[in-house]
């Protein structure tokens, strides 16, 4: 009388549907890196003298760090000289006016992963820019945002038409020698968004970048700039995938925010990056710094975070609460299935008076995947009357998964209010069987489980991404429960 | 009772024996239940009744050790559970579970549909699923407030009760069996709950109740009373035999000789 067991664990194991490469000709530099390496890129983007000095000033200080390690993370070394430091689809030319021009292999790739860069009217209300490997390939909808005097694009056009901009924020907010990865990437970054929103406009449409790695052995190393003037509201959203391989891809971008006086950022991030297959082989190795500085009184920056891919993720978006009044916001999803391994949480740095902070954190683990959840509150001395609240919640599918939580919290001024919630939880043999009892298969009854459990990070999401997350979340998980 | 071609038998279960970690809870039920008719199921705590019904539901933490049960004429033990509740057979939990963040009429929306794409009928959209919601839930005069929070999250204990017969209401089920049901709720409560068992009653139909006590069969008169055991099924009587188990305790049963007292004999009375 045996009984067909439906498994949660195996439910998983559903192929990653973004892992297609897509054939184009590359222009491609040596691998390794050396000064002559960042000279050539430089180079090729034909870049402003101040920008070459302080990618060498960069490369010289990543030179003397050291790469960090990790208590939670199990992690491959990594030859920092068997990688490719730059490629591009090959152009003819100029390169792209419009996208009119681009490459319809490279529009075809994104319309495969359900980003039509063409078809405007299916992403109304959304302007896109596309990062191809180490360049943007095309960006939606900018005449119409330059209009209000919004600046929304490339990186590397920035620095082409408004050198004074990149000039003053650039490395504002994350300098090179914040660390080992921010160093390397001030050195090699190639491409990525940049975005500047004038004093008192809103920005009346999502932003979004959609990155891409594509060209096999290279890593990609994106760096986005965003500035809110006095005033400004911008809503800024980055997805990203990458095609299945055996060997891990390195990923280490940094992304710097600024808020001025009474400006809000909201960053949302829905990170698919491959995961590597179900032995745990392949997979990008995701380190990122993102950091948002409220500069100005009464500015508030949210992060919302879906991380559902890479098979190691290392990243912290943090906010410094500079300005009087400022708010700083950390809403993440992060989920492990498989081999994979998420190390990620948030600082919340209290500078200036009456600032507050507030941290959702849901881990999930499955199969054979790691978690953790590593957070600071640090409130310091001039900080009167800040407050901060964390809550962090782990739920665990299966019994060979972990889920590791590590609060930090150093106050240094007597006023202010530092609180931290936390707790573990399983997915239900009950919860499941419940639903199955009323007809719903077991695939869209963890999916549903999951998704309630993370409903406080996925509401803050703008609407037509949380339906994408959600989407993900269940397909990620396919297969996962003991 | 005794006509020449009885029609096939909604849920036939013969010599059913059931573990959990080796230890032994059902050992053999033999228990047949025609459409139309209404059967309680009572007996000590801790003598299997909510095993039993488990295992019917396709609970698989128990195996199924010896024995079958048939449903509709098929192998009811080859099902999945969503299959079991797809073809007609839903449980009642004695405990509801609470599942954080999912709103009850999402859950509700989701099973309703469920069954739906299984019976071959369109799915409904949420203007026609609130329409049918509403509708059922004057039956169980469940406060709209329930519907959007989370599933049986902080609801009390009458609420999560009532909240299983609204599912019972919504999937129409064929067979539905309904674990203490009962138990937890006030008197006027009780009477609510009692009323929507009995509108689910039809001659398609089918309800197994697991109960303690006479008086929710005092509303929903059953056809057959069943005491359960140490995992058997001690004895089987009209609706009568509730009242004497009320006025006598389950001492005299459990001390006589387990002779399975057949519900053949019971249907022939
Ligand atoms: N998962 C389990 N592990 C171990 N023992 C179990 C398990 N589930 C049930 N049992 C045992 O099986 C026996 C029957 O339990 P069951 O819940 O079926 O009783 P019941 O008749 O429904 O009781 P009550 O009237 O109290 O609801 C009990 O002794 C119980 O402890
Ligand atoms: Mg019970």
């Amino acid at each position: 009388m045996a009984q067909p067991a439906t498994k949660l664990d195996e439910l998983v194991g559903r192929e990653y549907p973004h892992g297609f490469v897509t054939e184009v000709e590359t222009d491609t530099v040596p691998r390794g890196l050396d000064e002559d390496v960042i000279r050539l890129i430089s180079r090729k983007k034909d870049e402003p003298a101040f920008m070459l000095e302080w990618r060498l000033a960069a490369f010289r200080a990543w030179q003397k760090m050291a790469e960090p390690h990790w208590a939670h993370l199990r992690i491959a070394p990594i030859d920092y000289q068997d990688i490719i430091y730059y490629s591009a689809p090959k152009q003819r030319g100029e390169g792209p006016k419009s996208l009119d021009e681009v490459d319809p292999e490279l529009l075809k790739t994104y319309e495969k992963l359900g980003v039509p860069l063409h078809e405007r009217e299916r992403l109304a209300g959304v302007a896109v820019d596309a990062v191809f490997d180490s360049v943007s390939v095309g960006t939606t909808f900018q005449a119409k945002l330059a209009e209000m005097g919004i600046v929304f694009g490339s990186f590397s056009e920035a620095v082409r038409k408004h050198p004074e901009l990149v000039r003053r924020y650039l490395g504002s907010v994350v300098p090179y020698t914040d660390n080992f990865f921010a160093a390397l990437n001030a050195a090699v970054f190639t491409d990525g968004s940049f975005c500047y929103i004038p004093p008192g406009v809103r920005c009346p449409m999502e932003l979004s970048t959609y990155f891409r790695i594509n060209a096999k052995e290279t890593g990609q190393f994106e760096r986005t700039l965003i500035i809110a003037d006095e005033g400004a509201y911008v809503s800024y959203l980055e997805g990203c995938t990458a095609p299945m391989r055996d060997e891990n891809q390195l990923h280490a971008a940094v992304v710097e925010l600024v808020a001025h006086e009474r400006a809000h950022i909201k960053y949302s991030t829905v990170q698919n990056w491959y995961p590597g297959d179900r032995e745990g082989k392949g997979g990008i190795y995701n380190f990122v710094t993102k950091r948002g500085d409220c500069r100005g009184a009464n500015s508030r920056i949210s992060w919302t975070q879906v991380e559902t891919g890479s098979a190691i993720t290392w990243k912290y978006p943090s906010v410094l609460l500079r300005g009087d009044n400022a708010v700083g916001e950390f809403y993440s999803v992060a989920l492990t299935n498989n081999w994979q391994q998420a190390d990620t949480g948030t600082k919340m740095i209290h500078i200036g008076r009456n600032t507050r902070s507030t941290i959702v954190s849901k881990g999930i683990s499955a199969g054979h995947g790691q978690n953790t959840y590593r957070g600071l509150s640090k409130v310091l001395k001039g900080a009167e009357g800040a407050r901060s609240h964390s809550e962090c919640d782990s739920l665990l599918l299966g019994d060979t998964s972990g889920a590791h939580t590590f609060p930090y919290i150093e106050v240094r001024n007597p006023t202010a209010t530092v609180e931290h919630e936390a707790s573990t939880s399983r997915i239900g043999e009950d919860q499941l069987f419940y639903c199955r009892q009323r007809g719903i298969s077991p695939e869209d009854a963890v999916s549903m489980i999951v998704n309630g459990f993370c409903k406080d990070v996925l509401k803050e999401l703008p609407m037509e991404f949380a339906v994408e997350a959600q989407k993900l979340l269940g397909v990620s998980l396919e297969g996962s429960v003991g | 009772m005794d006509n020449v071609r009885r029609p096939q038998p909604l849920l036939q279960v013969e010599g059913l024996h059931a573990s959990v970690d080796g230890k032994e809870i059902l050992r053999g039920i033999d228990l047949t239940v025609n459409a139309g008719e209404v059967h309680a199921i009572m007996g000590p705590n801790g003598s299997g009744k909510s095993t039993l019904a488990q295992v019917l539901a396709g609970r698989e933490s128990f195996s199924v050790t010896a024995g079958g049960a048939r449903f509709l004429g098929h192998d009811l033990l080859s099902l999945a559970p969503e299959e079991r509740a797809r073809e007609g057979l839903v449980l009642g939990f004695q405990y509801p579970v609470e599942i954080p963040g999912v709103s009850n009429v999402y859950l509700l929306k989701a099973a309703v549909n469920a069954v739906r794409r299984h019976r071959g009928l369109a799915e409904l959209d949420a203007m026609e699923f609130l329409k049918l919601i509403r509708e059922k839930m004057q039956l169980v005069e469940m406060p709209d407030e329930l519907l959007y929070r989370s599933v049986n999250e902080g609801f009390s204990g009458g609420e999560k009760k009532r909240n299983e017969i609204l599912q019972m209401a919504l999937l129409e089920p064929r067979l539905a069996i309904l674990d203490e049901t009962d138990s937890g709720l006030d008197i006027d409560a009780l009477q609510v709950v009692a009323e929507g068992i009995n509108a689910l009653r039809g001659p398609g139909r089918a309800i197994v109740l697991v109960t303690h006590y006479q008086r929710l069969l005092g509303y929903v008169q059953p056809d057959f009373v069943h005491v359960l055991a140490h995992g058997r099924i001690v004895k089987s009587g009209g609706k009568e035999l509730a009242l004497e188990l009320e006025r006598r305790g389950y001492g005299w049963l459990e001390e006589a000789p387990a002779a399975p007292a057949r519900e053949a004999e019971a249907r022939a009375r």
